[in-house]
């Protein structure tokens, strides 16, 4: 039972229609459930909209929904990346985040409890991202139109640094500061019947801290969070139109062991898997040992390696480097990967 | 232990192709894998740019999914479609081309279909909920067979009234001996080293005599192949027929016994139609007759569904090898992995496929 | 047809299955077509079902032929 002074919510019930509908049932779930579990990041003042004055500078503005299946997973859970979604969309962007908003839609039967440590997760992310959620909104629909939980956060930013992809040249460095693919496999082999377990954990965490660090200590031209698709639909992205080419060197890559088991046992490339702590990095060549070592000093980067360089020649396209040290082109992801047996 | 690392060295890679480089051929040679998981390796390390040009390195029929004709797609769009069926398949043919729609669309159109990693996930679904009818489209070569033999055989022997099986295995040496009568001329082939691990390398050594053509069983590590490649060169530079094993750390001379008896416990071979090669004498593998009821064909009506295969596809002639990828006039113009127009272009073990994602790039 | 990955055994389990781990990944699958499944060995698991098992001598074997591929007048 959580007890704010105001009302009370018994924790053992379930979400019910009612708990959308605006009246007496909303306002319990949203001062006996949703305020508290935000604890410090939940906003001070309930009204139709929240008023702030911002810091001067430009605006940057993002939205992000979120669909996960299961809603918990080693790691963290929808809660943790419904914040570090768009707080990373915003640092990749060079922005620092000012305000989120978060939008639930319920199912109708999803457990009390459950909500509440979405909830709590998404109040404990979003403080350590430094950032309060300043408004929101929930629905409910009925049991079976919806997959527990459905959630949207639009968020706003101050810029700090402004990207220059056309600045990029043959010769840059393409860094990431951890482990690829962690996210994307740790959910695979949460799907219910597969017969694997590994220690993986999602990497999911706002990285705005990492990315204004780096930012502030060398020139960083292009970034991107590497989240569906992976890091290979990013930078095939990237190379889009250019008129150069970016090539990985395989062996250069840092992966989890469990990843790389994974991978070969279900055919799957980590490349392709997605990340959800983790972004790209264009920098200088000249500025690849300050950008390392700026990273490896913080938690969400100790593992932080150079996996690639911005190369001439193949216009536009995504290369690798191989173990045996021949080069192929990289694509990007078609559709939803799926374990193979050939 | 496990050989990673080493199979996968850049240096040892260099050293292995400088052996083929140096040895001595009278002409050029035309070698065939008959491997999808090979097609891969190929691809993805670019070991035929490591060969000579007297070496044309050509992908067969090695890709299950690649030589199922598009009828099986479309019987098995229909299972789904039957109230109370759950059709449970490897990830692999999701998106392989119906005559109207793919497993995915039918999925996305309310059909029941479910990706597993091993059929015996599917038997465990049956098992748990008798009202579903739970069929398994079980297609393969020899490598895949037991991994539905196994709960198959478990069905059949509790009798359950709820678990069946859409076949389309097929067998390895029927195919080579199908292409060894046909018209593309082949020097050598590199045996699949999974397949043989079953079957056993001697499954070859008839062939090898009959048509005088070497074969060396391979791997699927990149210098596996290397070292593959290499032995098979050297035979067919000597003018040997022999039959050799690069892969003897997976693969015997009898294969592993206790799945032959199985698969023939269950089993027997008949005439089977692959795409490209029309229909191929013993290619195929149907349910013994007091197991036929385990066999979706003849539990389910299936008749009346006219397939057809992609117009201007030549899929056939990739899987025959008489065709490379670039070759083909709808590849990469109106065929590429997003909008596959055959089997080829959807499996990442089709030729296809890694030729599109992989190839356009030399060496560097 | 063909993805098979080398996986130690960890465990014997009744009904002729086994827990084995692959580069930290565990997974669980049938030895029931494994003559003399042991604690230690390397089973080749496909699509949850071991077809053989990885002969030590042999790697060792191929192990020993790469090095003279390497050291040898291939250079």
């Amino acid at each position: 039972m959580l007890d704010n002074g105001k009302c009370q919510v018994a924790l053992d019930g379930v979400v019910r229609m009612g708990h959308g509908s605006g009246g007496r049932l909303s306002r319990e779930l949203l001062e006996g459930l949703i305020l508290p579990a935000l604890g410090a990041a939940a906003p001070d003042h309930l009204d139709d909209g929240a008023v702030f004055v911002p810091p001067p500078g430009e605006l940057v503005f993002t939205t992000d929904s979120h669909v996960v299946s299961p809603l918990e997973f080693p790691g963290g859970d929808l809660g943790t990346l419904c914040v570090a979604g768009t707080v990373n969309d915003l640092a990749m962007m060079g922005a620092r985040p000012l305000a989120l908003s978060l939008g639930l839609i319920l199912e109708e039967g999803l457990p009390l409890d459950t909500l509440r440590r979405l909830v709590s997760s998404v109040g404990r992310t979003a403080s350590l991202a430094g950032v309060r959620i300043l408004c929101g909104d929930t629905k409910v629909v009925e049991r079976g139109k919806g997959d527990g939980v459905f959630a949207n956060t639009a968020g706003i930013g101050v810029r700090f640094h402004a990207t220059s992809p056309d600045a990029i040249r043959p010769g840059d460095a393409i860094l990431i500061n951890g482990n690829v693919g962690d996210h994307g496999f740790t959910l695979l082999t949460q799907r219910k019947g597969f017969p694997l377990r590994s220690p993986l954990r999602s990497d999911a965490a706002p990285l705005n801290g990492l990315v204004e660090k780096l930012c502030a200590r060398v020139p960083v031209r292009w970034m991107r969070d590497p989240t569906r698709g992976g890091v290979a639909t990013a930078l095939c992205e990237l190379c889009e139109d250019r008129s150069w080419s970016a090539t990985l060197v395989e062996a250069d890559l840092p992966l989890h062991p469990a990843v790389r088991g994974v991978s070969e046992i279900l055919g799957l490339d980590p490349l392709h898997s997605a990340n959800e702590g983790k972004f790209l990095a264009v920098v200088p060549a000249a500025s690849v040992d300050d950008a390392l070592e700026t990273l490896r000093c913080e938690p969400l980067g100790r593992d932080a390696a150079c996996i690639g360089r911005i190369t001439e020649g193949h216009a536009g396209k995504l290369l690798i480097r191989t173990a045996l040290d021949s080069v192929r082109v990289m694509g990007m992801l078609a559709s939803d990967p799926l374990p193979r047996i050939c | 232990m496990v050989l990673a690392d080493e199979l996968r060295d850049a240096d040892l890679a260099r050293a292995v192709a400088r052996e083929i480089h140096a040895i001595a051929l009278s002409k050029s040679v035309r070698l065939m894998e008959v491997c999808g998981g090979q097609t891969r390796t190929i691809y993805r390390y670019r070991l035929r740019e490591m060969l000579p040009s007297t070496i044309r390195l050509v992908s067969g029929p090695g890709c299950p999914v690649c030589v199922t004709p598009v009828s099986y797609i479309d019987q098995a769009v229909a299972l789904c479609r039957i109230p109370g069926v759950e059709v449970f398949t490897f990830g692999d043919l999701m998106r392989v081309p119906g005559t109207r729609r793919n497993l995915e669309q039918a999925r996305s159109a309310g059909g029941d279909v479910r990706v597993v990693y091993s059929p015996r996930q599917a038997l465990e679904h049956a098992l748990r909920n008798p009202s579903s009818q739970v069929v398994f489209l079980g297609i393969g070569f020899e490598t895949t067979m037991p991994s539905f033999c196994l709960p198959l055989r478990d069905a059949i022997h509790d009798d359950l009234p709820n678990f069946s099986v859409l076949l389309s295995a097929k067998r390895v040496p029927p195919v080579m001996e199908a292409l060894l009568r046909g018209k593309a001329p082949l020097d050598g082939f590199v045996t699949p080293g999974h397949v043989t691990s079953i079957i056993g390398s001697d499954a070859y050594a008839g062939m090898c005599r009959e048509y005088g053509v070497p074969m060396v069983v391979g791997g699927f590590e990149p210098l596996d192949l290397l070292v593959a490649i290499r032995d098979l060169v050297r035979l067919v530079a000597a003018g040997k027929r022999d039959n050799e094993n690069a892969y003897a750390r997976a693969a015997r001379p009898g294969g592993n016994g206790k799945a032959q008896r199985l698969i023939d416990e269950l089993f027997e071979p008949c005439d089977e139609e692959l795409r490209g090669l029309g229909v191929v004498p013993d290619a195929g593998y149907r349910l013994r007759e007091p197991y036929a009821r385990f066999d979706a064909r003849r539990r389910f009506s299936l008749a009346g569904i006219e397939s057809r295969e992609p117009p201007g596809c030549r899929c056939g002639q990739i899987l025959a090898g008489t065709l490379e990828p670039g070759e083909c006039p709808l590849f990469g113009k109106v065929c590429d992995p997003d909008r596959p127009v055959g089997a080829c272009m959807v499996s990442e073990e089709g030729a296809c496929n890694a030729a599109f994602l992989y190839g356009g790039v030399h060496a560097g | 047809m063909c993805l098979a990955v080398p996986v130690e055994i960890t465990s014997l389990l009744p009904g002729a299955m086994a827990i084995g781990e692959h580069s930290h990944v565990r997974l669980e699958f049938s030895v029931a077509l494994l003559e003399n499944p042991r604690v230690g060995d390397f089973a080749l698991v496909h699509a949850g079902v071991a077809i053989e098992t990885i002969d030590e001598e042999s790697a060792l074997e191929t192990l020993a032929m790469l090095k003279e591929v390497l050291d040898g007048p291939g250079r």
